[in-house]
């Protein structure tokens, strides 16, 4: 009985089908692929940044403060002399790793909490939904700002922040498609056959729901990184002198008057990666949404 | 109807209470004492009680709780613990200034939003369709101070055609210039959402049987889609415009910021950076009562553009 009832079907090995219905999902709509090579860029960036940034992102060089970009300092240096360009690529680093880690804390709580929710019904249901609804209506930067305020700015700090304020968007995803799976003939038959309600969630309702859940994913990453950026923009991000994109036009704006490089740079960069992740997540939602495929 | 009232109400009473025993929990669990954290590292024990005192900490906890709420519900919010003055005054003082920007706001997001959404419905897959689809995922990808940054170099600083900072009150002309660069800012941010929402509820709306049945009866196409399709793709819009005010509201924060514009995204921002807790308390009771508010609002909006919603 170790097999279960959707891995005993057809041909194709299970992997080979998981990657083919992946790239035809990115094949729904071109531009996810494009989205996809901006993201995978950037990781890159990121990942690369002590052998490809130009100087070391803290290093003060008093005599070329507030550069504008020439040869040396491609986009030009800030007001301490620290080279932009590294700070960026740095900066990257901060954005990437808080946005990914809020956004699958998130992820793994919410669809579990939305999950539940929607499996066992009832007044456990209503309970949890309206508890989630509350959270939702707050605005979500405020809640984060005043959350990363009480528990201090740090790097996990703001990343639990950003991860409590998406909770409950998660659990909404997940739990509206659990009501519709749990009523299907194949998990009655695993429940006649007495499987356990971990088992039938996890092996049966979970596949099933996991790539809605996925692409909302892309999404709330593009809003985590956004997020944080406001967060430190306001004053509540990693402290300095490491570098954020948010932190790095926080000090621009100090100097905005006359040398609004400082700002512009990480600015185009935040707009970049989340623009890019809006564009993957809204291409492979296409992709998946059955009510929205027919009109493609 | 005033059935659904008193149940809308009753969940906004709800959740008014969650969120001020969530506000009550939160600032006593956080680590460290207020009265510490308030007076520093250097304070001795004696101004720490002094404080403790000052902010009702020394009370039997329940008798704090039963004291904040009754204080909530009468508007005694406590005192700023840096200015000295109440706090509801403090608020009351910035709140026209981020109600008057968020109306603005709304009502360009709305003035461009629905239009476009519909032009590009109209037009589905077509050249106009998809270049507002680009436009309003790369609207939506703004963090709004970035965006307000932009306006602020390419308008204020290049152009010289706006003040650097919008606080200007008094003759129309003062109030357009402070008001312009925020409300645009946040205005068309709103608008990316809206369009998007405008556009994907008028491609529902036009495959239904009474716009095809008003086709056949020779209903010109304008009137159509404008009358018959749009009055039926509102509630969706307005579900989520009343969802998106939470959006907006935070957004306005930091766009008050940067455009240096008096409102509640400066005080508490401010309230932030110098720890004023009692401030803070205030600020999130105005915060829930503006968003149970706006729900409110919303709900009863349904009613209003769409006779067949019984309100149940």
């Amino acid at each position: 009985m170790s097999t279960s009832v959707h891995d005993a079907a057809p041909a194709a090995p299970p992997r080979l089908r998981w990657l083919k219905a992946t790239i035809g999902a990115f094949n729904a709509n071109k531009t996810s692929w494009v989205g996809l090579a901006v993201i995978v860029a950037v990781v890159l960036a990121a990942v690369l940044a002590p052998v490809v940034a130009p100087h070391d992102p803290l290093e003060q060089n008093i005599l070329s403060r507030l550069q504008p970009p020439h040869e040396n300092y491609y986009l030009g240096t800030d007001y301490f002399g620290r080279d932009i360009l590294s700070r960026l690529l740095y900066g990257a680093r901060i954005s990437l790793v808080i946005g990914v880690a809020s956004t699958v804390i998130a992820m793994v709580a919410g669809s579990l909490i939305g999950m539940l929710a929607g499996y066992y019904g009832g007044r456990f249901d209503v309970v949890v939904m309206q508890a989630m609804d509350i959270l939702l209506a707050f605005p979500s930067l405020i809640l984060g700002l005043i959350l990363v305020a009480m528990l201090g700015p740090s790097m996990e700090n703001i990343t639990i922040a950003i991860a409590l304020t998406s909770i409950p968007s998660f659990a909404r995803i997940a739990r509206a498609p659990t009501i519709s799976v749990k009523e299907r003939d194949y998990i009655g038959a695993g429940r006649a056959l007495a499987f356990s309600d971990a088992r039938i969630l996890g092996g049966h309702i979970l596949p099933n729901i996991f790539p809605e859940i996925l692409v909302m994913a892309s999404l709330w990453l593009a809003n985590a990184i956004r997020t944080e950026a406001s967060l430190a923009f306001i004053g509540l991000g990693v402290k300095p002198p490491i570098a954020t994109w948010g932190g790095m036009i926080r000090e621009g704006f100090e100097n905005i008057l006359d040398s609004y490089w400082l700002v512009l740079a990480p600015s185009i960069a935040i707009l970049i990666v989340v623009f890019a992740l809006n564009v993957l997540g809204d291409g492979l939602r296409d992709a998946i949404d059955p009510k929205l495929k027919g009109e493609r | 109807m005033s059935a659904f009232l008193v149940k809308r109400l009753g969940f906004a009473l709800v959740t008014l209470w969650a969120v001020l025993s969530l506000v009550f929990v939160v600032v006593r669990i956080v680590p460290g004492d207020p009265a510490q954290v308030i007076l520093g590292d250097q304070a001795d024990a004696a101004a720490i009680a002094a404080m403790r005192t000052r902010l009702g900490l020394d009370a039997p906890v329940f008798e704090q709780y039963t004291s904040f709420l009754a204080g909530a519900v009468r508007g005694d919010w406590g005192v700023s613990l840096v200015t000295g003055r109440p706090v509801i005054q403090e608020v009351l003082a910035v709140l026209p200034w981020t109600i008057e920007l968020t109306l603005v706001s709304l009502a360009i997001g709305v003035a461009i939003g629905v239009p476009l959404g519909v032009w590009a419905a109209v037009n589905r897959n077509r050249m106009p369709d998809y270049v507002t689809r680009i436009a309003s995922l790369l609207g939506l990808s703004f963090p709004p101070f970035v965006s307000a940054i932009i306006l602020l170099i390419v308008f204020s600083i290049m152009l010289h055609w706006f003040p650097v900072i919008s606080a200007g009150r008094g003759s129309f002309s003062a109030w357009f210039q402070a008001m312009a660069l925020p409300a645009l800012n946040l205005g068309l941010i709103m608008a990316a959402y809206i369009t998007r929402v405008a556009r994907s509820a008028m491609l529902e709306v036009m495959q239904e049987d009474y716009v095809r049945s008003a086709r056949a009866k020779g209903v010109p196409w304008r009137v159509v889609v404008w009358r018959h399709a749009l009055r039926n793709a509102l509630i969706p819009i307005i579900t989520i415009v009343g969802l998106y005010l939470g959006i907006l509201i935070g957004n306005s924060v930091l766009t008050e910021i940067v455009f240096n514009r008096p409102g509640l995204g400066k005080l508490i921002v401010g309230a932030l950076n110098q720890r004023d807790y009692t401030m803070l308390q205030g600020m999130m009771v105005i915060y829930t009562l503006i968003v149970v508010l706006v729900n409110i609002a919303t709900d009863i909006t349904y009613a209003l553009v769409d006779p067949r919603v019984k309100l149940s």
